[in-house]
């Protein structure tokens, strides 16, 4: 049953991918601005521009092109970049990997921090931490992203204290986890970002679990707040705590664009932005389906984890 | 003296002045004594908001919501050195469901979906005895299992309880509460969303295991006929307070105080029709209760004393008490009997069905159904959950596809759905549906509510619209000032004359009411039928009634047709049907229904209990 719904989900994701892949390849050709242009300047003749395109094969029909480049996809071709010359995977795949590492560090502080701090509030809601807390993270929802960036790095790297680089700069030759104190910021700033929606939905769903029938059951039977906490009412609340996870992550993949921006963190993100400043098609083209593949991922397994914690789901 | 004391220490549980206060001050329940012997069941009645649920949590020191136990003690077992309410959060806990324990309402919600169902009994014993063995352990499950009438396998055991019916799951509820041999257990209305049949079989479970171990049993419950079943003695609660309590013979032969009466004579009996007793007015919330005795404005026999001072709990005779100056006094005394009603014959039938057939996939709902109701009379559709008696009335309003236009109404076939009907077929049949809470749309007025209904099939000016409906509301009881008001300002009651109201602004011939009153207090339920039963008369209305509640169709209806898989089982007069049932099943539901009858019950006590 599981393994069914499994396979249902995995040929769906990779459908809405298909689709996806659809909507990037079309709308990064309709849009104005095409790449010849942008490679030979503004004062290219019309024929260097013609030649350029067949060069490029861009002069095949739009079909031709899409096929060509799907095809590619699926042997981890990406097509190459017109700026650097070379592969779209060689530019990439380091980007790749050092925004999975932001993620995955985010995530490492992010989520164990929400955890705790939705569930001391709901334990005890209406009391001093859970007043002051929700404020807190109130108002740390209504900041944008960049302007806690610009806080912590006048309170942790300018002004206050010296401790962090204010920019990620790795140098040449080395990976960022060479240089683990340029992640630092990074994390933080994204961290804040999604805390107020992770914790509060954790104590959400932790409140709504201490509040159910089942919860005045178990203590009704004795049992002890320890197994009544744990067993009975954080089993249930898990699950949309799980979904919001995921949800959150697939927030930082996507979203972590404007913070990679702010630090000239080196990742997916500000491969992005430059592509998008100097049309690079192919780059966007990968990085927007990599984004979406992410989205897609992260949901799929929220979903699984959901129907093996849901017996009713499950049966 | 030592006969006294060693009544004492049988005493599941003693209980008193017990008093639970709202957050904002102000009490839910005051004053409340009252005593169960080992073995015992004792029930307690009252209407929604009377406290009855209060008392019983009380009991295991639990209090819900904010709300707080100020006063009072509770003794359990005859340990007179320990008062439940005094005790700390661990030593509470350590007699949570060792020593007393408890039975949920609604086993649904109350066990725990992730879990599997054996772990939710082992739980009970780790928590208390923790160095039971797994051995040990399984085998108490097993002999509980075999109590309650459940498979004792292990693949049974691995089950998550959305895998259960509502039966078996309260079977689980209550092997939870047995499983430590407690010495008293708390029964919080178990039964209620029960069919009858399931219900018999769960309260036998409930009397068999009080009476084997010993077990003081609080039952919580609106519905007296099951009290009637399984009490030895009663409480009634009135807007938290006692108001009467004694031995259940007693009270439901000779009860002392005018609420009480009220109460048993808003019951309708099954093996005659009575005029069922309603109580005007409304049970006043804790905020606004009223000076002195907090029934007196809806007293009949009420006097200018009554409303001086708070009245005291008295024993009238031994072991009965009540909290009434006049007790005994000023109200009739058994509801009165009305004759069966006359057959009237003749007409052409306004609704003629003939093989009636709906199929969902592959799984026929209801099988050629053939059935006439004539104009102004009450046709009761009975029969038990899945016999097909929803799918029939939706069929009839035109919610589901039947098979072929086989429904006549005034000698022209009706379209199937209800979209290709006309007008004024619309117009003529309206339906009532089961609950008043989420049959009317909270965001809109009462006025909104039933002006919709009526703009649809009358176009006039404003004024003779307001007219309109204000006589509609006046025909259900309701002042003309209602149409201001939204439904989460009304009771269960007043709610479901607003959803009455609705459909006769629609000015219908025939009124289709889906188990209308099931979600309504004993008292309430009452007003409705009588109310209904003043419609069908004033205005001619054809009435198709479905209902499980035998009695109420005794009450009700003028003739019965018991539906049972998809099929007629019978039609009848009502006398006729209940009296002489021809049909094997239809005896099967009698005979389930009359073990909850008051009458039978009181006539004919259950010798094994008594004793």
């Amino acid at each position: 049953m599981l393994w069914r719904h499994v396979i249902r989900r995995s040929a769906l994701g990779v459908f809405t991918l298909f689709l996806i892949s659809l909507i990037i390849f079309f709308a990064t050709n309709v849009l104005p601005g095409d790449a010849a242009r942008a490679i030979l300047g503004r004062s290219a003749t019309p024929e260097a521009v013609a030649m350029l395109k067949s060069q490029l094969g861009m002069d095949r029909p739009l079909s031709v092109q899409y096929l060509a480049w799907m095809g590619g996809i699926l042997h981890l071709d990406m097509g190459m970049s017109f700026i650097s010359r070379g592969p779209v995977w060689d530019i990439v795949a380091p980007r790749l990997m050092n925004t999975l590492l932001l993620l995955a560090a985010t995530s490492l502080v992010a989520l164990p921090v929400s955890f705790v701090i939705g569930t001391v509030m709901a334990i005890k809601p209406g009391r001093l931490f859970d007043n002051a807390m929700n404020g807190f993270l109130i108002g740390t929802a209504g900041i944008p992203e960049f302007v806690i960036a610009i806080i912590l790095v006048l309170l942790l790297s300018t002004q206050v204290f010296h401790l962090l680089p204010s920019t990620a700069l790795v140098p040449p030759g080395q990976s960022v986890l060479e240089n683990p104190q340029v992640l630092v910021l990074p994390v933080l700033t994204l961290t804040f970002a999604v805390m107020p929606y992770l914790g509060r939905l954790i104590r959400a769903s932790l409140m709504d679990a201490l509040a159910s029938e089942y919860v005045v059951t178990a203590r009704l039977k004795g049992l002890s707040p320890r197994v009544v906490l744990l067993r009975h009412a954080m089993r249930n609340s898990l699950v949309p705590s799980i979904q919001a996870a995921a949800l959150t992550l697939a927030y930082i993949l996507g979203g972590a664009v404007v913070v990679e921006f702010i630090f000239q963190y080196p990742g997916l993100g500000s491969a992005l932005q430059s592509a998008v400043a100097q049309r690079d098609v192919f780059v966007i083209q990968a990085i927007v389906l990599i984004f979406a593949f992410g989205y897609i991922a992260f949901n799929m397994v929220a979903d699984i984890l959901t129907i093996l914690m849901t017996p009713r789901l499950r049966s | 003296m030592i006969q006294a004391t060693q009544t004492e220490a049988r005493f599941a549980v003693d209980v008193r002045g017990l008093r639970v206060e709202l957050p904002g001050g102000g009490d839910i329940v005051d004053d409340v004594s009252f005593s169960i012997r080992a073995g015992e069941v004792l029930g307690v009645v009252g209407e929604s908001g009377s406290g009855k649920t209060t008392v019983g949590m009380a009991l295991l020191g639990f209090a819900r919501g904010g709300a707080r136990i100020t006063g009072g003690t509770v003794h359990i077992a005859g340990d007179t050195s320990t008062n439940m309410l005094a005790l700390d959060s661990e030593k509470k806990r350590l007699l949570r469901g060792k020593t007393v324990a408890y039975v949920p309402q609604d086993p649904a919600s109350a066990l725990n979906p992730s879990l599997r169902i054996g772990l939710q009994l082992a739980e009970v014993i780790e928590a208390h005895e923790p160095s039971t063995q797994r051995a040990e352990i399984e085998r108490r499950i097993e002999a509980v299992m075999a109590a309650v009438g459940l498979p004792t396998d292990k693949v049974f055991l691995e089950r998550y309880p959305h895998q259960l019916s509502g039966g078996q799951q309260q079977r689980i509820g209550i092997g939870m509460a047995v499983i430590l041999a407690p010495k008293l257990i708390v029964l919080d209305e178990p039964t209620t969303g029960l069919d009858v049949t399931t219900q018999n079989k769960i309260l036998d479970v409930v009397k068999k295991l009080c009476r084997e171990q010993g077990i003081g049993a609080l039952h919580v419950t609106h519905d007296l006929s099951v009290i009637a079943n399984i009490a030895d003695q009663i409480m009634v609660m009135y807007s938290g307070r006692v108001v009467e309590l004694g031995r259940v013979e007693t009270i439901l032969t000779d009860p002392q105080h005018p609420y009480t009466r009220a109460l048993l004579g808003a019951v309708p009996e099954l093996r005659y029709r009575t005029q069922l007793t309603t109580i005007p007015g409304a049970a006043a919330r804790p905020a606004n209760r009223p000076s002195g005795c907090f029934f007196h404005p809806r007293c009949p026999a009420a006097e200018p004393a009554c409303k001086a001072e708070p009245i005291g709990f008295t024993e009238v005779v031994a072991r009965h008490w009540v909290r009434c100056l006049n007790a005994g006094s000023g109200c009739g005394t058994r509801p009165e009997r009305l004759p069966d009603p006359a057959m009237a014959s003749g007409g052409k039938p306004v609704l003629d069905v003939r093989a009636l057939s709906v199929s969902y996939s592959n799984y026929r709902v209801l099988d050629g159904v053939s059935f006439t109701a004539d104009r102004g009379e009450c046709l009761a559709i009975v029969g038990e959950s899945g016999s097909g008696k929803s799918t029939l009335s939706r069929a009839l309003i035109g919610l589901v596809r039947q098979q072929a236009s086989t429904v006549l109404f005034d000698g022209t076939p009706l379209a199937p759905r209800a979209r290709d009907r006309s007008r004024q077929q619309l117009q003529a049949i309206q339906y009532i549906f089961q609950s008043p809470h989420n049959s009317l749309n909270p965001r809109q007025t009462v006025e909104q509510l039933v002006g919709l209904v009526y703009d649809t099939f009358h176009r006039t000016d404003r004024n003779r619209r307001r007219e309109a409906i204000a006589n509609v509301l006046s025909q259900v009881g309701l002042t003309p000032e209602t149409m201001n008001v939204f439904p989460d300002q009304l009771s269960g009651g007043e709610r479901q004359r607003v959803a009455i109201a609705r459909a006769l602004a629609a000015d219908p011939e025939i009124l289709v009411c889906d188990e209308i009153t099931s979600a309504l207090d004993v008292s309430v339920r009452a007003a409705i039928v009588n109310l209904l039963k003043e419609l069908k008369a004033r205005r001619k209305l054809t009435m198709l009634f479905v209902t499980h509640n035998l009695a109420l169709v005794r009450n009700l209806a003028d003739r019965v047709l018991v539906l049972h898989k998809g099929e007629v089982a019978e039609i009848g007069p009502v006398g006729e049907v209940i009296d002489r049932p021809r049909h094997a099943y239809t005896r099967q539901l009698l005979a389930n229904a009359l073990e909850a009858d008051l009458d039978h019950r009181v006539e004919a006590p259950q010798p094994a209990l008594r004793a």
